[in-house]
């Protein structure tokens, strides 16, 4: 296949960036989106040129590395399966067609360099509270807590989320909603998170606001873009979860 | 020797560890601050380490290449983690997982550190339920089991097939937790590229920063690497795309001992490589031989579409060689079976290099809904790669490097030959001989980093109090300037090739010569290739941009530099390993029906390789294996 690509360049932070135009020439139809830019990168390297920066690491749609925006659209194209842009092959692409390839732009994502932006903000976000106080050697043992098989479910399915910042990508407010949502969600599911409950979901809201991004007006592109198929209802619970924790630290 | 004293505690083997603890040097608590410890690494094992030693007090510093620690190639783990807990009442013990381990391991695994892993299994997952990690559960509310090769038992614990992500995001929110209290500082995007050693012992590193090219020092009272296996020696690999050799073989270089590099796993069922542009290979998880059949064509070169071939002319060949294992024997053993098929010209698919791994009785067994519950997003997964079905047709597999049971030499301790420097995860040697059991990296790098290395660092750390050197001191400024030659190296040489073109052709040549099955002629030839392709490197090689900058070129370039040597260190260990065993299969040694052929008499040992100068031969130090409690027996899994 042959393409037509536009491509961002910033050299740095603080560069000016723009649309660099290339041509992906020769690309096997079976190759994933990040092989067809490691050809070019290539191609650019052979010639002397600066081979386009971007993250990736697993290449397996799990570590949430990557983060294109191709075609205005988070990890692009999404009548397709939910995936992330290492999981994207080229086969679901056409001959000659152009694409365009940005970061994932937010507020709270400053461009680093090319393609790769700075998240930690998420980062951030989860180390206000996203976590169980439980330290090593003081566990009880795993069955004596018991969980029925739709809770741990339910549990997963939040906790699925490989932190790759689609959803705060393509939302129109950059708002992490969803991300935290997941978090809060996973945790405040079980039994485990009771007790830290209402001080984790109100430090991780503070947190979400204190780092820049935006609120959640129920476009739900969000849930639209996630690779891992988190749904809006982590949104939901989040809300109330707030909502109650609110109450709680006003009457006590 | 000396150099190779492996610090066994003494007496009956399942009392060791017990005794061991109560015999350690304790840290006053209000002392512990006053420590600082170096992590690299944020995986499994450096990131459960770096947050139980803040969690206990020390002042921790962790470093890691990725953006962010939860990026950790850990997170790609898909299948599971084994622990001793027994609660499918199937007769499983302590005693049974430290069996299986050493036998998995063809009996090249020193006993005491895997009597200690298969002790600490259950509190593994104690520890991991109780941070929230949302294992798969039954009705009733228990923990739910699967089975993994190499065991006859159901002792897998998981979490959909993405085991691997839950647990590492539970440590990685125990690190965040110690991160927000101020006992761990994190260093992301931040690679280590030099050991610092002052009079002999480990007390720092230098790290680039990967955003701006700073070279900068850090000094602790000892390092603790936890920096994940070398894989990608192959180029093609499993791996993620950043795993390198470059932290332990940077340790290497100053001494540390490099144990056993050519054990090296080689994973029996992954989608097979579909053209010279590919980048890595995917893992089907193991866990997918519970339920999926693998098979070959009886004929050669059967070209016919799978559902055409008749039952009475497929060949299972698992279950009709290993009738007892079946499809569940172990890796070592389920790669050279499929790779048999392929070379007898009974492969299928394009390249004729893959067997099939067949769900159609399952189906019909269990409905396509309960397949799908079980392994739906492996199923998506294959579709997204291959464009196939394998609800409809049988996926296509074929064996790939995957895990490296070689690694930097350490003790009962976990600490490497040179005082201070200690080793976790998949970058030490220490639990899984010649081949890893499924399921169990996970547990040994979470056992490593919760319940062995806050016990065993003591012992160094007690009588180290105030002896920290400032970075100031002229060892750490001759490796930060050792450091900023090599890459100004790398910039000007202005040659025309890029560092990955030198990687794949390392790789392509490791997996021809040193791949599945190796021979004294082979491993000849790739130790006669390896340094020509590293001279070419040195002068050919081209890096765009410069240092001070987000330069992946130049990153790739230093970790290629890296594996141009340990590519030959590997080939020399599998040429001195006058012996088959796990996954180190030397053609010259094999029973008559093809399995591998111990030499218990020469080689039930470690060899660790001292590091003499490039260009120069390592020396090779042997550390004896002494069973006490097995017996040294043939594997087998008929
Ligand atoms: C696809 C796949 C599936 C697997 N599935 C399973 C499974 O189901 N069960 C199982 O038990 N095992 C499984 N394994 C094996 C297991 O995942 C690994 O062995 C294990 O996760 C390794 O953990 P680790 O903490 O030792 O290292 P890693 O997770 O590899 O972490 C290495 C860390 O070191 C850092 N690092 C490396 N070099 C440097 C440097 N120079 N400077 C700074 N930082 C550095 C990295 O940033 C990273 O944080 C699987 C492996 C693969 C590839
Ligand atoms: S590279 Fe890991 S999710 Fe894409």
């Amino acid at each position: 296949m042959n393409l037509k690509l536009k491509v961002w360049r910033q050299k740095s932070a603080t560069a000016e960036g723009r649309l660099a135009e290339y041509e992906a020439r020769n690309i096997p139809p079976d190759a994933s989106f990040l092989e067809m830019l490691d050809i070019l990168n290539e191609e650019l390297l052979a010639k002397g040129d600066e081979p386009i920066a971007f993250d990736h690491d697993c290449r397996e749609g799990i570590c949430g590395s990557c983060s294109l925006t191709i075609n205005g659209i988070p990890h692009g194209p999404v009548n397709l399966s939910a995936t992330t842009t290492c999981q994207l092959y080229m086969r679901k692409f056409t001959d000659g067609q152009t694409i365009y390839i940005e970061p994932f732009r937010a507020r709270s994502f400053p461009i680093v360099r090319d393609l790769i932006v700075d998240r930690s903000a998420l980062d951030r976000i989860q180390r206000s509270g996203g976590y169980v106080t439980a330290r090593a050697g003081s566990a009880p043992d795993g069955n004596a807590i018991l969980i029925p098989k739709t809770e741990a479910d339910s549990a997963m399915e939040a906790a699925a989320c490989i932190g790759c910042g689609a959803c705060v990508a393509s939302c129109p407010n950059a708002s992490a909603m969803l991300f935290v949502g997941a978090k809060v969600s996973h945790l405040n599911r079980l039994p485990q998170g009771q007790p830290e409950r209402h001080q984790r979901t109100l430090n991780m809201v503070k947190k979400m606001d204190e780092e820049g991004f935006g609120n959640c007006s129920n476009h739900y592109e969000c849930e639209a873009v996630c690779p891992a198929e988190i749904p809006v209802t982590v949104i939901t619970q989040l809300n109330r979860d707030y909502a109650a924790a609110s109450v709680s630290k006003a009457v006590s | 020797m000396s150099a190779l004293d492996s610090k066994i505690p003494s007496g009956p083997l399942d009392t060791k560890w017990e005794r061991f603890k109560f015999e350690s040097k304790l840290i006053n608590p209000s002392n512990k601050r006053k420590y600082e410890v170096i992590v690299v690494g944020s995986g499994l094992a450096g990131a459960s380490a770096a947050a139980t030693l803040g969690e206990l007090g020390f002042s921790v510093k962790c470093f890691c290449y990725q953006d962010s620690p939860r990026r950790a190639h850990s997170i790609a783990a898909q299948g599971g983690i084994n622990a001793a807990k027994n609660y499918q009442n199937d007769g499983d013990s302590v005693q049974r997982l430290f069996y299986d381990t050493i036998k998995g391991g063809d009996f090249r695994s020193r006993e005491a550190n895997v009597h200690r892993l298969a002790e600490v299994s259950a509190n593994i997952i104690d520890q991991c339920v109780a941070q929230g990690v949302p294992f798969a559960r039954e009705y009733g509310g228990m923990l739910a089991n699967r089975s993994f090769g190499g065991a006859q038992v159901s002792r897998t614990f998981y979490a959909r097939g993405q085991t691997g992500q839950q647990l590492l995001l539970g440590a990685y929110s125990g690190l965040n937790r110690q991160i927000a209290a101020g006992t761990v500082k994190m260093f992301p995007r931040t690679e280590m590229l030099d050991l610092v050693l002052i009079d002999g012992h480990a007390k720092g590193i230098v790290t680039r920063d990967l955003s701006t090219g700073k070279i900068q020092s850090y000094a602790a009272d000892c390092v603790i690497l936890a920096t994940g296996g070398y894989g990608n020696v192959f180029y093609l690999s499993t791996n993620a795309k950043g795993c390198n050799v470059t932290a332990t073989y940077r340790a290497h270089k100053k001494g540390a001992f490099f144990a056993n590099p050519c054990f090296t796993q080689i994973h029996p069922t992954c989608i097979p490589v579909s053209g010279d542009y590919q980048s890595k290979l995917t893992l089907m998880s193991e866990s997918l031989r519970n339920d999926g059949r693998v098979w070959a064509p009886k004929k050669k070169g059967d070209k016919r579409p799978p559902q055409q071939i008749p039952e009475d002319e497929r060949d299972y060949f698992l279950e009709r060689k290993y009738p007892s294992y079946g499809n569940l024997a172990p890796r070592d053993i389920s790669s050279r079976s499929a790779k048999e098929a392929c070379d007898e010209g009974r492969g299928v698919g394009e390249s004729g290099l893959g067997v099939y791994l067949d769900f159609a009785d399952s189906i019909k067994r269990l409905s396509e809904n309960v397949v799908r519950e079980r392994y739906g997003n492996l199923f998506e997964m294959y579709e997204q790669i291959t464009g196939e079905d394998a609800y409809k047709s049988p996926m296509r597999i074929f064996p790939a490097v995957h895990y490296t049971m070689g690694g930097l030499w350490v003790d009962y301790n976990l600490m490497s030959n040179l005082p201070g420097l200690f080793v976790l995860g998949e970058a030490n040697f220490s639990d899984h001989g010649a081949n890893r059991l499924g399921a169990s990296a996970l547990m040994q790098g979470l056992a490593d980093g919760y319940f062995v290395i806050p016990y065993t660092i003591g012992n160094y750390l007690a009588p180290q109090l105030g002896k920290r050197p400032s970075t100031d001191h002229p060892e750490f400024k001759k490796a930060e300037q050792e450091t900023r030659d090599r890459i100004n190296r790398f910039l000007s040489i202005k040659g025309r090739r890029s560092a990955d073109s030198f990687h794949r052709e390392l790789g392509l040549l490791m997996w021809d010569l040193c791949g599945m099955a190796r021979s004294e002629k082979s491993l000849q030839r790739a130790l006669n290739r390896i340094p020509t392709l590293r001279q070419e490197f040195w002068e050919n090689l081209s890096v765009t941009g410069g240092n001070e900058e987000l330069n992946q070129a130049l990153e790739k370039a230093g970790r290629v530099a890296d594996f141009l040597e340990f590519g030959e260190l590997t080939c020399l260990d599998a040429l001195e390993r006058r012996e088959s065993c796990g996954g180190h299969f030397r053609e010259e040694y094999q029973t008559p029906d093809g399995e591998a052929l111990r030499d218990d008499e020469h080689f039930a040992h470690v060899a660790a390789w001292e590091f003499n100068g490039i260009d120069k031969a390592p020396t090779r130090h042997a550390e004896q294996l002494n069973y006490e409690s097995v017996h040294l027996s043939t594997r087998s899994y008929k």
